[in-house]
Order: structure tokens, then sequence, then C-alpha cells
């Protein structure tokens, strides 16, 4: 089973990577971006049948850093 | 040979990717006269007895997902949150605290720099606490000069942590001139028995006497001879 976790600064938490980012849009000439904030994206391939509590436990314990970061857990279709 | 019963036992953690253990074991043998162990990050235990352990500043596993965030999950830093429950001192130093929010054995983490760039020269620390094992020699308020060298070292928590660590008192030391962002001009933080101590600025860089204040001077060797004293006089 494929396992997407995206992992993204909290609200409120500042984003200093995005801002830049933002910045460079605006230079670059892009009109009309609002807001950038930059996360992080991790595919896994788990046993099918992982159930969500493990999945949640990694998520918890190491791929999102709880003080900063929330998670969002997407379950693809079997390959 | 064997050490007097009374010597002063530390150790300095190296992970893969620590480019200061070799600076922090030099430091602790220049103020307590005895070498420091040397323990690699896939060792599950740390030799007994310790009065002191040390986690370094680099780049452990490539900083890889999060600073710090990889080292805290290695074999040895299970032992460290052991020892450090039990109330064996601990420092860690930039990439060492990192580790030590990463771990949960101190609040808060350690984000990218506000401005954004990786940060290298001497920064002015004011003490903020005097009570702990590191801090107990010093006047409140006094101004030390100590480097940083770091991308990742904007301290971060929520208003009621920020809150509950000053009510606390455990603030170790202020930025007088905030060189990253750190919330509140936070540079060091306590744990709440005074004794895990982690911070961004390197004061095992800063511990040669005056003839070499161009290579940081020696302000960061009171953290050390302060525990020292605080070990003896415990």
């Amino acid at each position: 089973m494929k396992v997407r976790i995206l992992v993204r600064l909290k609200p409120g938490v500042l984003d200093p990577q995005g801002r830049a980012v933002h910045h460079s849009l605006d230079h670059m000439g892009f009109e009309g971006v609002e807001d950038v904030r930059i996360g992080r994206m991790i595919e896994m391939e788990v046993a099918d049948g992982t159930d969500d509590a493990t999945l949640t436990k990694m998520c918890e314990q190491l791929l999102a850093n709880m003080v900063i970061e929330d998670f969002v857990i997407e379950k693809m279709e079997p390959a | 040979m064997a050490a007097p019963s009374n010597s002063f036992r530390a150790a300095v953690i190296t992970f893969p990717g620590s480019n200061c253990d070799r600076d922090m074991a030099v430091a602790i043998e220049a103020v307590t006269g005895e070498a420091a162990i040397r323990v690699w990050h896939g060792d599950a235990d740390l030799p007994d007895r310790l009065d002191f352990i040390a986690l370094p500043g680099g780049f452990s596993y490539g900083d890889y997902l999060r600073s710090g965030a990889m080292a805290a999950k290695s074999p040895v830093l299970r032992a460290v949150v052991a020892a450090a429950e039990r109330g064996v001192p601990v420092l860690g130093v930039c990439n060492g605290f990192q580790v030590l929010t990463e771990s949960g054995l101190l609040p808060g983490a350690l984000m990218r720099n506000a401005g954004q760039r990786f940060v290298c020269k001497t920064v002015e620390l004011e003490v903020a606490n005097t009570s702990s094992p590191f801090t107990t020699g010093y006047e409140k308020g006094a101004k030390l000069r100590i480097p940083v060298a770091h991308h990742d070292g904007n301290y971060f928590a929520d208003e009621a942590t920020l809150d509950a660590l000053e009510a606390e008192d455990r603030v170790a030391f202020r930025y007088t001139d905030n060189p990253n962002g750190s919330r509140r001009d936070i540079a060091g933080v306590l744990s709440a028995n005074g004794r895990v101590l982690g911070m961004m600025p390197h004061p095992e860089r800063a511990i040669e006497p005056a003839a070499h204040a161009s290579l940081g001077g020696a302000d960061g060797r009171g953290i050390f001879e302060n525990l020292v004293t605080s070990l003896i006089s415990a």
C-alpha cells in the first residue's frame, strides 16, 4: 500500500522559506500570490493493512515535529 | 591507568555528521583536566557513573528530515534520556540543542533562521538564569560573548510554553541582538530540574584565554566551570 504523508507548518508558525519564495515570485512578476507556505511530502510503501494508528504514531514520533507541524495521511490505492 | 574515584567523568556523543565533538572534548579536558569519554551514536549503553553528557554541534545524519530528528531516535539517545531522568547533567550545543528538543528532553523547536541565512559570528548573550548547574556562578544579566554558527537556530515554542519557561526561570541565556528570530530572544533553555541545557551558541569554541580572543575568547569556559563547581559542592 502506498501512503502519502503531507507535513505542514501549523497555522501561525512563521515560514521564512515560504516568505522568501513569495518574494521571489513577486520579483519575477507573478501577480496575485497572496501567501506561500512550504511543507514536506513523504511517500511510503507499507504493508497492506497497516492501520491508521500505526501510521499516526510514525508521524507523531518521527515524520512530523508536533511542536511546529501538522500532518495529513493519504492512503493511495494498492498498486 | 585507573582514574581517581573523584575524577570528572564526561561523555561526548558523536553522531554521523557531528563536527564539534572534538572541540567539545578538548574544552571539557581543558576545564576539568579529565579526558572526556567518546561515545558513538549506535552504542545502546553509556559508560557508567557519568557526571556529564555533552551533545555536540554539527549536522547529525545530514540534517535529514529535520535538524536533530534522526539523532533523537538513535540508540544512544534512549540511554541519554534515561541518564537525564536520573539527573545526570546534559548539555546540547547547536545541533545538540536541536537533538534535545527533538527528543523531548527540552520543549520547543529550532526552526530555520528568520533571515534564511546561515549565521556565523560571535554574539552577545545575557545570563537569565543563575540557579542551574551551568549558570550558578554567573550574576543575573551578566554579558557573555560566544560564537554562533547555525542555519536552524530560530527557537520556537507556543506562547503558553514560553510563558511557562519564563515563569519557571528556565531561560538560561538571551541574545542581546537576536541573530535568528528566536522567540523572546531565547538562546538557551533548561529542563524543569535545571540539569539539561540546550543552547545554540558554542561555549566550547570560547574556552581559550585572552591570547586567542580573536578565536572566540574565553567566555564559554564559565559554563563548564560552573558545572564542575556545582557537582563538587553537591
